[in-house]
């Protein structure tokens, strides 16, 4: 029977290598609900955990265009509707001039986008987590590489996913309560 | 390092490159007659022409200069595989240098300050012949070549010495590339306003130069990234040409796309602000008489475009793809060029001549051959590099 209180299993793992091929491991045993923790980015684990797309590059090129549609709207609205000023004989519609400020509003909109989008995608920010329920856990931002398999996955079993994980070259394996 | 590694780092010798180098010699040696012939018939417009195209081509090995001593200075594994493509660019100088001699013996029939019945009703003229005169143009010339020959052959030779028993330190290529940026940045900026802003010698713009490089740099960068994707499939090789490596060279391609349009914008906004009666008519020879469409094709093929393009992270990441983008990026440098360069000549309409086709495949022809012989002589690859750890592997 499932443990219906924990949130799953965490394996510590020493060197970042390990943890790598650990997380391909789980996934190739067919785990689909495991995270990774590390103290530092890690370019190959993405590519081991599957983690192949992510919709925020499209986002911020959402952000991008709205932002930069936006900056020439202000510019076209304040310089020929609203104050309308005769600067030097040019006409009011001078579009060379707008575009520097278009192209910072681009960079500023898709900035902030991806800033945002990307806590907003990772569900941040987030007051409570299960994982913080273990001690060790702290090492993740110092010297150790944590993998957690969730208890929803459907592949979870307490007992059988606690000796594939030792398997795996883990230092030790700890129960994390919800 | 083993001999045999090192022997099969070399270009194969079946590779599409050599097979590309000899057709570009006999295309060059072809066109060459016929921009001979066309300098019987108009030795002004063949010169125009031979300039002009000369402008596009030196701007690789200077580009590919800079580009050296940055990637030395930065470090970085996009930086070690291109590098010694780099190194085989930056080894074209003494062949421009050579081609330079024709500009060299024709000044007074291609720049207005050059000859005497101008100078002698233009009180401005006069007033520019101090700096503006064949003798200290000409020396100009030649300590520019100097300096970029002197740089290039230590930037090679240290570099390669890397690869050897005993290696000289990579801080001695640090430090001198942190000196050659500086001598690059000024001896460019100096040779742009010599050699192109010059043909209009009232008119003046002070971030020419630096246009000028920005346009070259991002011409070398768009050829090493051809270049390094015509190697990709080469065995040994190809486990350096690693997707992620094209990404990194697909990001700068389009940051320098977008450095290009960043100064070409400047100096079209600053003249445009400032309006003044001798700044504009450069930019309304440019945008008129037929002129005005090649501008606008630089617009949208030189910077929307790829930019658009170089946004996709899977294109980056293809070798082939990126290649394809970067030769039309490379295609678009001649056209910016031409656009910068031949309205000086004074012609109030759209003029492009068979004699500039001609005189670009002629320099064309004849550099791309030279560049593939200083390639083939030395390992595709910097073998100790430690930016490129998998050739250890390959050599253990």
């Amino acid at each position: 029977m499932r443990n219906l209180a924990a949130h799953g299993l965490m394996a510590e793992f020493a060197s970042a290598a390990d943890l790598v091929a650990a997380a391909r491991e789980v996934r190739e045993a067919g785990y689909r609900h495991f995270d990774a923790y590390t103290p530092f980015p890690i370019e190959e684990l993405d590519e081991a955990m599957g983690l192949h797309h992510t919709r925020l590059p499209f986002l911020v090129l959402i952000g991008g265009i709205l932002g930069g549609l936006g900056g020439f709207a202000l510019q076209y609205w304040t310089s020929v509707v609203n104050y309308p000023i005769n600067v030097g004989g040019r006409p009011l519609f001078s579009w060379p001039a707008f575009i520097p400020v278009t192209f910072e509003c681009t960079i500023l909109a898709a900035g902030l986008t991806a800033v945002l989008g990307m806590l907003a995608l990772n569900g941040l920010p987030q007051p409570y987590h299960p994982v913080f329920n273990i001690s060790r856990f702290a090492l993740a931002s110092r010297d150790r590489f944590f993998l957690c398999v969730e208890a929803r996955d459907p592949r979870y079993d307490p007992v059988e996913t606690r000796h594939f994980l030792e398997g795996l070259d883990a230092r030790r394996v700890s129960d994390v309560e919800s | 390092m083993t001999d045999g590694v090192r022997e099969k780092l070399f270009l194969p010798s079946e590779h599409v490159l050599r097979r590309t180098g000899q057709r570009a010699l006999g295309l060059g040696l072809v066109a060459l007659v016929v921009l001979v012939i066309g300098a019987l018939f108009d030795r002004e417009r063949a010169l125009q022409g031979y300039l002009v195209t000369y402008l596009f081509w030196v701007g690789l090995p200077i580009g590919g200069l800079a580009i050296l001593m940055l990637q030395h200075i930065t470090g970085g594994a996009w930086g070690a595989v291109i590098r010694r493509i780099l190194e085989a660019l930056v080894a074209t100088f003494p062949l421009m240098a050579v081609l330079f001699v024709p500009i060299a013996l024709s000044l007074p029939e291609l720049y207005a300050w050059a000859d005497a019945d101008v100078v002698a009703h233009d009180p401005i003229l006069q007033h520019k012949t101090p700096y503006l005169n064949e003798s200290f143009f000409v020396t100009r010339a030649a300590v520019y070549f100097g300096l970029w020959v002197v740089l290039s052959f230590f930037l090679a030779r240290w570099s390669r010495m890397r690869d050897r028993p005993d290696p000289p330190s990579q801080r001695r290529l640090e430090n001198l590339s942190r000196g050659g940026l500086l001598v690059l940045a000024m001896t460019g900026t100096f040779a742009s306003i010599d050699w192109a802003m010059s043909l209009e010698p009232h008119w003046f713009s002070t971030i020419y130069g630096i246009l000028f490089l920005g346009g070259q740099v991002l011409a070398a960068l768009a050829f090493s990234i051809a270049i390094a994707a015509s190697l990709s499939d080469a065995p040994l090789l190809s486990s350096s040409f690693t997707p992620d490596r094209f990404h990194d060279l697909g990001k700068l391609l389009l940051a320098f796309v977008m450095v290009w349009a960043y100064f070409a914008l400047s100096q079209f906004l600053i003249i445009w602000s400032g309006n003044l009666p001798e700044e504009t008519p450069w930019y309304f020879r440019r945008l008129h008489g037929g002129w005005q469409w090649m501008g606008v094709s630089l617009i949208v093929l030189h910077f929307a475009v790829p930019f658009a393009l170089l946004l996709s992270r899977p294109l980056k990441r293809r070798a082939g793809a990126l290649a394809a983008v970067a030769l039309g990026v490379l295609t678009m440098r001649v056209v910016d060029v031409y656009w910068l360069v031949a309205p000086s000549f004074g012609s109030d309409h759209f003029t492009v001549s068979w004699i500039d086709f001609a005189a670009l495949l002629a320099i064309g022809g004849i550099w791309f051959a030279f560049f593939v012989s200083r390639l083939v002589r030395q390992p595709l690859l910097p073998l100790s590099d430690p930016d490129l750890p998998e050739l250890a592997e390959v050599a253990s």
